[in-house]
Order: structure tokens, then sequence, then C-alpha cells
């Protein structure tokens, strides 16, 4: 076991998989010799050489484009976007290639490659750099999401994702990049993909969330439990796409109520599509309509500004309280 | 069948001044001792103001911002070859470059400082705000440039980009598009040799940016980015072409990054520090004042005043800065359409409500 926090845990979680699986290549702006801006990629140049963990000219589309070839002849790629707000040059390489080679070629050729991006606010960040864009990659149909929300759960998805045979893409919470530390085994795990989490048994009120909101989300039902007001039960979604809809619908029948959390913006958000499927799966059980707590439509503003865009903690606990209050 | 030379290129790069700052008589622009000197000026009120913005940055007083440290000449020289009307299209490396056009400089601190108000520039000043997203908005310097000449007026349009921009697609796309649209518009490449860690080299394998032009279909040069007389010269140049009708020009200021990327980056990690002293003989700043100081157009009295007169301003920039108030919440809301949309109004009251409460 070692104590690592959530970029330690990617980056041992890297290093893993490039020693396991000479096909496995990191590639993507500053990952070598700088070891990546949040240092993510520390020490895997030094340790694999520059025919393993590449750093490439700066483009997007270039980096995502030239990770399709080299999956499609059989390596496994890792590509890093320096941050999910610079990703968009890529997305058609991802909407119109990645996602659609194995479909297009009816099984030929495939695409197994893995896009990680440090994502979200909280960081005091440039423009661009706090976005959280989730659903315009779980909308695309042939890619899969993933999104971590701690250290064990990261390694052991980034690992499945890099052996997984379709695109997945990788969104890390930088927010809580540093902001934890935890026990994580030093052999190579899975955890795998396409599976929710209970991360708090309760009994009143299921808050579905993921990333760095599954923290605020733990911290708002330990205040409530403490105040006696309710007893709330923390599902961790992990994989966005494919949706593990089963835990989600479990938890929403045993409590009977629902609350989706997530930082982007509210309309069109993924949140949207967890409260749609609960409403046609397990509205007979709903004593309550399932809420959202979500970003503003808004652009993700500048530091001055974050503050008031990101859902906090006591924002959370009154939308709790709502609920159980309907 | 015979195999013809279909075309030869030659790509030029030209020095007005050497670095003891003596100047090739038939290269050096017509320009006053007085816009020598405001030139100078200009230079040294950027450098004070990026190393006391450094020392806010370390104190938490303003957020992380790109030091323009070396690449005075690059990015002041050309838009002090700008004329009233034209437009600038920057990246987010050109402080020097918002000075000379008349931009509040407290405004740049402030965007710095993390307010979406320090890209509010004045009404008229034709002025694009920071791009952040690398090697994108060249692009829209082509479509300014188009309207410009749709409308017959005569200006150019300058945009500014680093190295590492001309690797996106988007440049490509951009000089293209220029080229085929014969739009005024010259695309200023400050190469300062490093696009955070990755070096120039590994950035592209052609030996200059200056040659991608010819691609395209347009004239290419590389200019001695430290040398202020050769990037105003070759700038005024091309936008000039511009103006008359002439079609764009890429130029390649070769100049350095003398400081880390931004104050979040260590260089340390991944450059050689003989390169920096390289560069630190061939310093802009330094090059000029030897060039003035030959002339009789700098002594130490007037240095010293320069110096004093950069220091003052920065002094009541910063206190400008700082006594910019908080913006308000509803400025999240505020500015995303030309009508603030029911949905947005309902999302914004919602919010204020809530922080109403919470007081
Ligand atoms: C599209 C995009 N990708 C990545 C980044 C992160 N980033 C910011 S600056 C930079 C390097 C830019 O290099 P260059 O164009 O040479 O400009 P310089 O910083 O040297 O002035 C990178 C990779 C970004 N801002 N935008
Ligand atoms: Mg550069």
């Amino acid at each position: 076991m070692a104590d690592l926090n959530l970029v330690e845990a990617v980056r041992e979680g890297l290093r893993q998989e490039l020693a396991r699986d000479r096909k496995v290549v990191v590639l993507g702006e500053d990952v070598a010799k700088d070891g990546g801006v949040f240092r993510s990629t520390d020490g895997l140049f030094e340790q694999f050489g520059p025919e393993r963990v590449i750093d490439t000219p700066l483009a997007e589309s270039g980096i995502v484009g030239m990770a399709i070839g080299m999956a499609v002849a059989g390596y496994r790629p890792v590509a890093e976007i320096q941050f999910s707000g610079f990703v968009y040059p890529a997305y058609d390489q991802l909407v119109s290639h990645a996602s659609r080679l194995r479909n297009r070629s009816r099984g030929l050729y495939a695409c197994p490659l893995v896009v990680r991006m440090p994502y979200g606010g909280g960081i005091r960040a440039l423009e661009h750099h706090s976005e959280s864009m989730e659903a315009i990659f779980a909308h695309v149909p042939g890619l899969k999401v993933v999104i971590p929300s701690n250290p064990y759960d990261a390694k052991g998805l980034l690992a499945a994702a890099i052996r997984d045979p379709d695109p997945v893409i990788f969104c890390e919470p930088a927010r809580i990049y540093r902001a934890v530390r935890m026990e994580v085994p030093d052999e190579a795990y899975e955890v795998p993909l396409g599976e929710a989490k209970v991360v708090r048994e309760g009994v009143d009120i299921s808050v579905i969330a993921w990333g760095a909101l599954v923290r605020t989300a733990r911290q708002a039902a330990e205040q409530l439990a403490q105040e006696g007001v309710c007893d709330v039960e923390v599902v961790d979604v992990r994989t966005l796409s494919p949706l593990d809809t089963g835990t989600v619908l479990a938890s929403v029948q045993k409590t009977g109520r629902a609350l989706v959390v997530h930082e982007a913006s509210r309309t069109g958000g993924f949140g949207a599509e967890i409260a749609a499927q609960i409403q046609e799966q397990a509205l007979l059980q709903l004593q309550a309509p399932v809420r959202r707590v979500a970003g503003s439509d808004v652009i993700p503003p500048l530091a001055k500004l974050e503050d008031y865009f990101q859902p906090s903690m006591n924002l959370l606990v009154n939308e709790i309280r709502a609920t159980m209050e309907f | 069948m015979p195999v013809t030379n279909l075309m030869t290129f030659n790509v030029s790069r030209m020095e007005v001044m050497d670095l003891d700052g003596n100047v090739d008589a038939g290269l050096m622009p017509d320009l006053s001792p007085e816009q020598v000197a405001e030139l100078y000026g200009i230079m040294v009120l950027t450098r004070r103001l990026d190393e006391r913005m450094l020392k806010l940055q370390r104190q938490g007083r303003l957020g992380t911002f790109a030091r323009v440290l070396g690449q005075e000449a690059a990015h002041i020289g050309a838009a002090y070859a700008m004329r009233e009307g034209d437009w600038l299209v920057p990246a987010f490396r050109e402080t020097g470059s918002f000075i000379v056009r008349g931009i509040p400089v407290e405004r740049v601190l402030q965007y710095w400082g993390g307010d979406e108000w320090g890209q509010h520039f004045p009404e008229g000043s034709r002025v694009l705000p920071v791009s952040v997203p690398v090697g994108t908005h060249m692009l829209h310097a082509v479509g300014i440039g188009w309207a410009m000449k749709q409308d017959r007026e005569r200006v150019a349009v300058l945009t500014v980009f680093g190295d590492g921009a001309t690797s996106e697609g988007d440049f490509h796309e951009a000089m293209n598009f220029a080229a085929v649209f014969q739009a005024p518009a010259v695309f200023l490449c400050q190469n300062n040799h490093w696009a955070i860690s990755v070096p120039y080299g590994r950035q592209t394998a052609a030996a200059s940016i200056a040659q991608k032009a010819i691609a395209y279909g347009m004239p290419g040069i590389q200019v001695d980015g430290n040398d202020v007389f050769a990037v105003y010269r070759v700038v005024r140049d091309a936008l000039d072409r511009a103006r008359n009708g002439e079609g764009p020009t890429l130029v390649e200021a070769h100049t350095y990054r003398m400081a880390d990327h931004t104050t979040s980056d260590d260089a340390r990690k991944y450059r050689p520090p003989e390169e920096t002293a390289y560069w630190q003989e061939r310093d802009p700043l330094e090059r000029l004042a030897r060039y003035m100081r030959r002339k009789g157009l700098l002594d130490e009295a007037r240095e010293a005043e320069t110096l004093a007169r950069a220091e003052a301003e920065v002094d009541r920039v910063v206190a400008a800065y700082e006594a910019f108030p908080a913006p308000p919440p509803d400025d999240l809301f505020a500015h995303l359409y030309a009508e603030m949309t029911p949905a947005l109004r309902a999302q914004r009251d919602a919010l204020l409500a809530a922080l109403g409460e919470g007081e």
C-alpha cells in the first residue's frame, strides 16, 4: 500500500501500464521532459524513454488523430490534453473517427485509446482551464466517459480504460488532484468501467455525483446526519458512459428521493440524463421530484467570480433539505 | 520527360542593429529621436511592469500570468508600426503591445487578477481580448481584414502568436484563407523558441517559421526579434503592403522567452541555463540603450529619468488595479447574450437570493 493523492495515483497507474504492455504509449503536450503541467507524468519519460512517453507539437487534433492511427495499428495510446478546455480542436477526431471506426468498419478496426484531461474548476485558473464538458462526450455514441473521484478509483479506472477495447475519455478533477491522500495498492488492479458505487449508505435520499463533487456530497451528508436531518446515500457514478443505471435506480428505489449534482452547466448537463432515467424507471417509488444541483448556464468565470459558480456544500445541504421537505 | 526545377525559394532575415547598437543606415527606419525615446520608454515601462506583476503574483495579489521579459522589442516594435485604425488580434504575451495601442494597462492586470472586466477595452480601440486557446485567433484577423477591405477602409490587422501556435491546424487555415482572400493581415510570430517545455526543434522540422508562408502563397520574412528597429521596419512594411491591397505577410520575430512560461511554470525543469545566458547578451532593451548612447540620445541622467517615470507609472497602474471594485455576482449572467434570457434571469435571481440568505 502507498499513500497517494490523485495525481500520484494517475502517475502510478500510467507507470504500471507502460511497464505491463510495451504497446502502451503516453503522448501529449509537455508530458515528457516537463512531466506534465500537473506533474501527472513526472518521471515516466526518464523511466521509459522518448519512444514511450512522447512530447508532441502543440496540436490537440494532431494528438488525438495520431493516437487513432496508433490504436488502429495495435498500440494503446494514452493521449493527454493539457486542460479539458483545449480538447475542442480534437473533438472532430473523437466524434468523426475515434467513436466510429469500429462501427464504420463493422468491427474490422477498433480504437482502443484513452484521452486523459484535467477537468473542472476550483483552481483559480485562467480562462478555458475550468471547463466541465463531460456531457458533450457522453452524448457521443461510441465513446466511454470516466471520471474518478478519488486516488484508488483513479488508478484502477485508468488501468481499465487503457485495457478497454474502445475509446475512453478520462476526466481528472483538477480541484482534487492533491486534495486527499488515500491508501492505494502497490500492485496493478482494475476498477471496472460501467460500475457506479454507493460510497455512503443512507435511507432517506440518494445524492448522485461524480468527480470532485462526490467529496462535497459526502461532506453535506455528514453535516445533515450530525444535525439529525436525514440519512443521505451518496452514489459515485464513476463512469458516465456506459452509465450504470442499475446502481442508481436501486439506490433511488430504496430512498425514494434523488438529487443529481454536477459542476457543469445545468441545461443539457448529464444530470438531465440521470433524472430522466430515474423518472422513466422509478417514478412510482419517488416521494419528491428529482432535483439537480448544477453550475449555472454561464461561461466558467475567472477567479474573482468562481466561488459563485461552483455548487457549494451549503447549496447542496439546502437542496437536500428542500427535497426532504417536499 | 525531363525533370525541371519548378521553383526555388529564398527566405530572408533582417537585422538593422548589431549587439553593440550600431545600425545599418540603409535599413534603419526613419524614426525621429523623440520616437526612439518613446519606444525606449515603453520598453522600460513594460519590463518594470512585468517585474512588478511577478512580485504581485508571488504575494498573492495577482493570478497566473505570462511574462514578456526578453520579448519587448518584438511585440512593442510591431505594435509601434501600426497606424490609427489598424486592428490588433493578440495572443496572451503582448503586454507591451497593449500599452502601445493605448489600452489602460491596469485593465491588463485586472484580467490576470481574475476579473473579466480586464478585457473591456475602451470603445474603438480595435484591440481584441487576450486569446488563451493557442493558435485559434489568427483566423479572426483574416475575417476582420476581409471586412475592412470590403468596407474600403485602408487599414490593416496585426495578429500575434507564438511558435507553438504554428503547430495548430487553425494557423494553417488562417494563412491559407488570408492568402486566398488577400486579406490585409500581418501574421507576427513571436518565436521565443519554447512552447512551455517544448523547444522550437520539436515543434517543427522547418528551419524557420518564415518559410511556412511560401506554401500558402504569401511572403514570409524572419527578423531579429530583439532588434526593435528591424521589427518595426519589417512590420511597418508588411502593414503598408496590407493597406495597399498587396495581401498578407508572415513575419517571424526571432526572440526568446527569458522567464518561465507563466508564473505557474518552472523552466529549470527542462531548459539549459546556457541558452538563457546566450540570449541575455542579446537583450533587446540594452541593445536599444547602446544605440541611444552612441547617438547621444541617452545619458545617465536620462536613463534615470526614464526609469523613474516608468516606476511612477507602474505605481499608478498597480494602485488603479487594486482600486477596481470586485465584480458583482450577477456579472456571471449579464454578458452572455445581448438580452438576458428568462432562464438565466431565473438562475441569477436564485443565486442572488441564496447569497442574500447567507448574509
Ligand atoms: C489550444 C491550447 N492548447 C494548449 C494550451 C496550453 N498552453 C498555453 S500556452 C502553451 C504554449 C504556447 O506556446 P507558444 O505558442 O510558443 O507561445 P508562448 O507561450 O511561447 O508565448 C500551451 C501549450 C492552450 N492554451 N491552448
Ligand atoms: Mg513560444
